[in-house]
């Protein structure tokens, strides 16, 4: 197998406010294989979002390390480096009427990045490069000289894809990038971002609380739960044979669109007092291959016979 | 033989415009529709669908720069459209018809402690004092599942998470015991685990208080879990209603085939999702013919030019759609409907198996 493009290693982030800490993020390891796209599910407050923001270096890691193609990206980095990153690891962001400057044309939008970094040798060369991002949304030339409020939703998110491409990253942070549009629009979203995978070799990380899409989209998942990894899988493996406690819950609350499965289902509820890790610690283990969890020795043989018939 | 239903509240041909910059928008173009005794009804819509806006005129909350030129809503034998008092509106929101919007963050004011948010509505609506309120409304706040309701009494919404503060939401609705609960898109803003619970919960006070409900959502993983029966709106219209089962396993709209066509669970991986082109009509403009037909690949001439009625398709299914007409040539669905057929035939043979092995 390929180096990985990303690797995460015992990643710790807390904030401080005031005397208090709260620890977002604790001693988080994963690596993201070069032309993988791999998921990050949890729910809100589980800092799955503090991860991506982390890696782009919005946020600083408080201990731990991130490596970009064999680089370590984490902590105090040279500028030439910290300027390779922003070239190379783009955030597409949740809500697009947000993340978008009203005042400025698309044109300027998707030109922004390569203005900062100087990424064009003529205006020419600019022109070409806004219109090949815009093509390959899905958008028009002409709609380089409008203003972002002349766009639907979808279409504005398609916008925030194209700033991204601009840069011509290898990687892609991708959070929640549909949840905040319609049913309709969604299908068109996301099959461009696979598109994109497929005709460029783009790496994913995407982060969302929705198994369904994550089942289309990811290759692998990875499930966490008030800051701490819980469960990782292949997405076929994660779905057919999930082992952590939360990931069950997680898996019998996600609303299916077929009425009779839906109407007899029954919710599994989480409740982290039911692990008793008092004596019998709980690391990271290997169930089956490429399959981690976080458990003890006895959890770990109950999970094991759980799926031995 | 089931009981013959009831309607509870009728909407006959109602047309809701807004004026909006000097134009005139037509937001809700002809929509009918019976909702019935203890039914959970769900309407379904991408935004600018209406599916808010009809519901908000159950209740007198359409915005200031909308009317109601024409149409009607008769709830309990009386004529809502006619309405002109706050008064009588007071009343129907406060003890006939209530509603929980999606944002439980806004819905509650975040200077007044939670249990005066619950007892403010009982003595102004029950004209009860507030000793008499206050165990009410912490029975209340039990039966929608808050541990310790007594003591969380006097805490403020902050110290609530959005679930429970959606939860509370939920308390002062059901308050004064309406006919007709309004959930709007009660859920979208809870996470995943939290959104299953709340739904249960409405479930359970549902079938103990016997209200009446309708929900708004997009999410049609959320209308297979609650309801009775669906609509589905577009541009202002209902296009197609009919029973959960036959809305999810037999569909006849093209729009509702596309809807469940573009959802990931019904696709292959690898393969790209369907996706619907375009994006939805302005209703500024008056709509000639069926409003999806630009966007819809099922579409016959006739679309673009005359307004198709509504066919019927069972005793409780019809859909507004050419294809269902007699002359109409054969449409062959898409491949995730072939899958709900199946899936629906599926569960009907198990059924009748179950069936059988009991009477015997």
């Amino acid at each position: 197998m390929s180096e990985p493009i990303l690797s995460v290693k015992n990643l710790d982030v807390t904030f401080k406010n005031g005397r208090e800490e709260v620890k977002a993020v604790r001693n988080v390891s994963f690596d993201i294989n070069e032309g993988e796209s791999f998921a990050l599910v949890g729910e809100s407050g589980s800092g799955k979002t503090t991860i991506g923001r982390t890696i782009i270096r919005i946020n600083p890691a408080t201990s731990g390390s991130i490596t970009f193609e064999g680089k370590r990206i984490s902590g105090v980095i040279s500028k030439d480096l910290d300027t390779y990153v922003i070239r190379n690891i783009q955030m597409i962001f949740q809500d697009p009427m947000a993340s978008l400057n009203e005042r400025a044309t698309i044109d300027y939008i998707v030109s922004e990045g390569l203005y900062n970094f100087n990424l064009f040798k003529s205006e020419e060369e600019r022109r070409e490069k806004v219109f090949r991002a815009l093509t390959e949304v899905g958008l028009l030339e002409e709609h380089a000289e409008r203003y972002p409020h002349e766009f639907s939703g979808g279409q504005r998110q398609r916008i925030c894809i194209a700033r991204v491409l601009a840069m011509e990253p290898k990687f892609i942070i991708a959070d929640e990038p549909i949840s905040a549009l319609d049913v309709s629009i969604r299908a068109q979203v996301l099959n461009l971002l696979l598109d994109l995978k497929r005709e460029r070799g783009l790496s994913y990380l995407f982060i969302a609380h929705d198994l369904t899409v994550v089942r289309y989209f990811a290759d692998r998942i990875a499930v966490i739960h008030q800051g701490e990894l819980k469960e990782l899988a292949e997405t076929e493996e994660l779905f057919a044979r999930p082992l952590h406690p939360y990931t069950r819950s997680l898996l019998s609350a996600v609303p299916i669109p077929d009425p009779d499965v839906e109407k007899v289902k029954k919710l599994v509820v989480y409740d982290p007092a039911m692990h008793d890790y008092s004596v019998d610690k709980p690391s990271w283990r290997e169930l089956f291959p490429g399959h981690f969890v976080q458990a003890n020795e006895r959890e770990a043989t109950e999970y094991l016979k759980m799926y031995q018939a | 033989m089931e009981a013959e239903k009831k309607p509870i509240l009728t909407v006959r041909d109602l047309v809701v415009k807004f004026r909006v910059r000097n134009k005139e928008l037509t937001a809700i173009r002809s929509v009918s529709l019976d909702l019935y005794e203890g039914e959970t009804l769900a309407i379904v819509g991408e935004s600018g669908s209406g599916k808010s806006v009809l519901t908000k005129t159950f209740t007198g909350m359409l915005e200031n720069n909308g009317r109601i030129p024409s149409g009607s809503i008769v709830f309990d034998g009386k004529e809502l459209t006619s309405i002109k008092s706050d008064k009588e509106w007071e009343f129907i929101r406060g003890s006939q018809i209530a509603t929980v919007f999606q944002d439980p963050m806004t819905s509650l004011n975040p200077l007044k402690k939670i249990g005066i948010q619950i007892t403010e509505v009982l003595e102004k609506h029950q004209k009860m004092s507030f000793a008499q309120a206050k165990p009410i409304a912490i029975e209340l706040m039990e039966r929608v599942g808050i541990k310790d309701a007594g003591k969380r009494f006097n805490d403020y919404p902050f110290q609530y998470s959005g679930g429970m503060r959606q939860r509370i939401v939920i308390a002062i609705a059901l308050a004064c015991k309406p006919k007709i609960l309004i959930c709007d898109e009660p859920t979208t803003a809870l996470d995943v685990t939290i959104q299953a619970q709340i739904l249960d919960l409405i479930r359970a006070l549902q079938k103990e208080d016997d209200f009446t409900t309708i929900y708004i959502t997009h999410d049609l993983g959320v209308v297979a879990n609650v309801a009775d029966r669906v609509a589905v709106m577009y541009a202002g219209q209902i296009l197609e209603y009919g029973t959960v089962r036959e809305i999810f396993y037999d569909p006849r709209h093209p729009y509702t085939w596309a809807l469940l066509s573009s959802l990931p669970t019904l696709a292959k991986k690898g393969q790209p999702l369907y996706a619907i082109p375009g994006t939805p009509p302005t209703l500024f403009n008056e709509i000639v013919g069926d409003a999806f037909a630009p966007r819809n690949r099922y579409a016959l001439n006739i679309d673009f030019e005359e307004e198709p009625p509504f066919y019927q398709v069972s005793p409780t299914h019809f859909a507004k759609t050419w294809l269902l007409d007699e002359m109409a040539p054969h449409a062959d669905p898409p491949e995730a409907i072939k899958m709900m057929w199946q899936r629906g035939a599926v569960h009907r043979d198990k059924a009748t198996q179950d069936k059988a092995g009991a009477t015997k």
